[in-house]
């Protein structure tokens, strides 16, 4: 038996390693697997509600973050091979200007 | 006391798994540790019962967005991470007060552990079930959803593929 | 209480036979596999070698049965070579990563019925779970990374070649699988193999059986065999070990156990296609029983080994009768032939059964 909460910490703590991924890495690619982590958090936490109250929607809602974070990979992916192309880094320290 | 064992286990994968993610430097390992949360979350969902919910974690994200992921370091030959400053704001301000508020938040919610906790596989409810409420009661967001997918899939192709290559019009077989 | 202290004791019975009933299955299934496995090879060996007017292997044993045994022990003692440019961890990781997921994948697969051996029963399976179709193919899109960081990690231009031509390839194929098996489901209402093979028993006009490949699902199973063949990596579709090109692709940095692994993984995602063609296409262990009760009650494995045994051959047969497509030829054929017709058999068979209900 284990209770929500315990659930609803460890999603916490998946979404605050998330932010910090977000804040102190410098790779761009790294930075967009940050991202995908907290979304990871937040289906957590949908789940265990979803148990919670044992209602299916949860499960829908999940469904939908999934394709979001799909099309969201796709276009972000697409992106960071554009902006290799044209800076030749992957650090986002370096790709501050709008014009080369 | 299977459940709180089981929960333990695959948490505390989660949590290296993640923390692994900050620690290492080069991409390819933080992307594997990636996996490794999201294929111990998907053991999470069986544990509550959500099956449905976890086939699709391991399908779309391990075996899907993931792969683009490597296949993406892989193409670029990202080599280890350069060590640059950032923004200083971020790292002061930021780091700190993400740290506080996850504790707070964690403070909030252990609180109260007479919480009624729940055993394993609570959620009942099979695939056919997800379906009906997919296919039903929120046709709607499942539709807007598909559209996304289709503009994110053009958005890509246009993006990715180089400008010379769109201008000069589909490659000719053989060419 | 001497009451509670009965349910306890029962309980803790009935979860140690569980456990027991669990493992001898798992192990049985497993040794059976890897079997397989070893024997597909020499299959291969033998079948290619008639194709092409040979003999193929003879010397070890009659018929050069002990072929599989023989290799065994060669890859055993071969030098493990590990280049001093190879990226270690990942290095080691990638061929168990992929022997792994292919063999594990077998764990939801029914091989037949219900069988009664002396006073206990069980289903010839090691696990028999709601979601059994999405099982396999997520622990069947899991073996992606096994090839891609092979090639990775071997920091050789041929492996990551064949790596990043891997990787696309299974990545764009899964999709069509994926929609050929849309069809399936939606003909059986279940996920669950068992019930998918249940939902095909029976025959049309007292000869045809009602298997879904003679049941409107024809199309879905040329689809599926295709992409199956990409998913694979076998020939037509073999660009990730272009010999001719890339030297053998991802494995070109492997030896002795660890290219063997690769090997084992092939097969092993052989077996798992050759069975689940079997399961949603040729109607599993469904086929005509006949003879003495003993022989009746092993029929329907027979038939289940017998259909499977026909996918390795057709494998093979593929093999030698068709070249290797182009690069480009094999994206524009995933994307632009197979995914339209598997999605038009999607709408047609969904049109159909709405239709009937």
């Amino acid at each position: 038996m284990v209770p929500l909460s315990c659930y609803l910490v460890l999603s916490g703590i998946l979404f605050v390693c998330g932010v910090l991924g977000f804040l102190i890495k410098r790779n761009i690619i790294t930075i967009f697997m940050s991202i995908e982590l907290m979304l990871n958090g937040v289906n957590l936490s949908f789940v265990a509600f979803a148990a919670q109250w044992h209602a299916l929607s949860g499960q829908v809602f999940v469904f939908f973050v999934m394709v979001v974070a799909a099309a969201e990979a796709a276009v972000g992916l697409a992106i960071i091979i554009a902006v290799y192309r044209t800076r030749e880094t992957l650090n986002v320290d370096r790709v501050n200007l709008l014009k080369l | 006391m299977l459940h709180l064992i089981l929960f333990l286990f695959f948490g505390l994968i989660c949590v290296a798994g993640a923390i692994n993610l900050l620690a290492q430097s080069h991409p390819i390992n933080s992307a594997l540790s990636l996996i490794v949360v999201m294929a111990s979350l998907a053991a999470l969902y069986l544990l509550l019962g959500a099956e449905f919910v976890a086939a699709v974690q391991v399908i779309v994200y391990a075996g899907a967005i993931m792969v683009l992921f490597v296949i993406t370091i892989m193409l670029l030959n990202a080599g280890a991470e350069e060590r640059t400053r950032g923004s200083r704001i971020a790292t002061l301000i930021g780091v700190p007060g993400v740290v506080a508020g996850g504790t707070l938040v964690a403070w909030t919610l252990l609180r109260r552990p007479d919480r009624p906790a729940f055993a394993i596989g609570a959620l009942k409810g099979g695939p056919s079930d997800i379906a009906r409420l997919l296919f039903h009661d929120y046709l709607l967001p499942f539709e807007v959803t598909s559209v996304l997918i289709l503009i994110a899939i053009m958005g890509a192709v246009v993006l990715a593929s180089r400008p010379e290559a769109v201008a000069r019009g589909p490659r000719k077989d053989g060419e | 209480m001497p009451k509670r202290h009965w349910k306890t004791k029962d309980i803790l019975l009935s979860i140690t036979a569980f456990l027991i009933i669990s493992i001898v299955k798992s192990a049985a299934v497993i040794g059976v596999l890897l079997t397989a496995v070893a024997y597909s090879v020499w299959l291969e060996r033998k079948v290619s070698a008639h194709i092409q007017n040979r003999w193929g292997p003879t010397r070890v044993g009659p018929f050069g049965l002990l072929q599989p045994l023989a290799d065994g022990v060669k890859f055993i003692f071969k030098e493990d070579l590990t280049q001093p440019h190879v990226y270690k961890p990942l290095y080691i990781a990638a061929p168990i990563i992929a022997v792994v997921f292919a063999i594990s994948s077998i764990a939801v697969i029914p091989f037949g019925n219900w069988v009664n051996i002396g006073p206990w029963g069980t289903y010839l399976q090691i696990t028999d779970l709601n979601i059994g179709l999405l099982v396999v193919l997520g622990i069947t899109s899991m073996g992606v990374y096994g090839v891609a960081l092979a090639g990775w990690s071997s920091n050789n231009k041929y492996a990551l070649l064949g790596g990043l031509r891997a990787s696309a390839q299974m990545v764009s194929y899964e999709v069509s699988l994926g929609l050929s098996l849309v069809g399936v489901v939606i003909m059986a209402g279940s996920l669950s193999l068992r019930d998918i093979v249940d939902a095909q028993g029976g025959v049309f006009w007292g000869f045809i059986p009602r298997w879904n490949i003679f049941h409107g699902q024809t199309l879905a199973f040329f689809i599926y065999m295709i992409s199956a063949y990409a998913e694979t990596n076998r020939t037509p579709f073999d660009l990730p070990e272009a010999e001719s090109e890339l030297v053998a692709g991802y494995h070109t940095e492997y030896s002795a156990m660890k290219f063997a692994m690769f090997f084992m993984a092939e097969y092993a995602n052989m077996v798992t296609v050759a069975c689940i063609a079997t399961l949603l296409f040729l109607g599993g262990w469904h086929g005509p029983i006949f003879g003495p009760p003993l022989l009746q009650a092993i029929m329907p494995v027979i038939w289940f080994c017998l259909k499977v045994f026909f996918f390795m051959f057709l494998y093979v047969w593929v093999r030698w009768t068709l070249p290797r497509f182009r690069y480009d030829q094999l994206m524009a054929f995933g994307w632009k032939v197979l995914l339209p017709l598997a999605v038009a058999n999607v709408v047609y068979t969904a049109l159909v059964v709405a239709w009937r209900a």
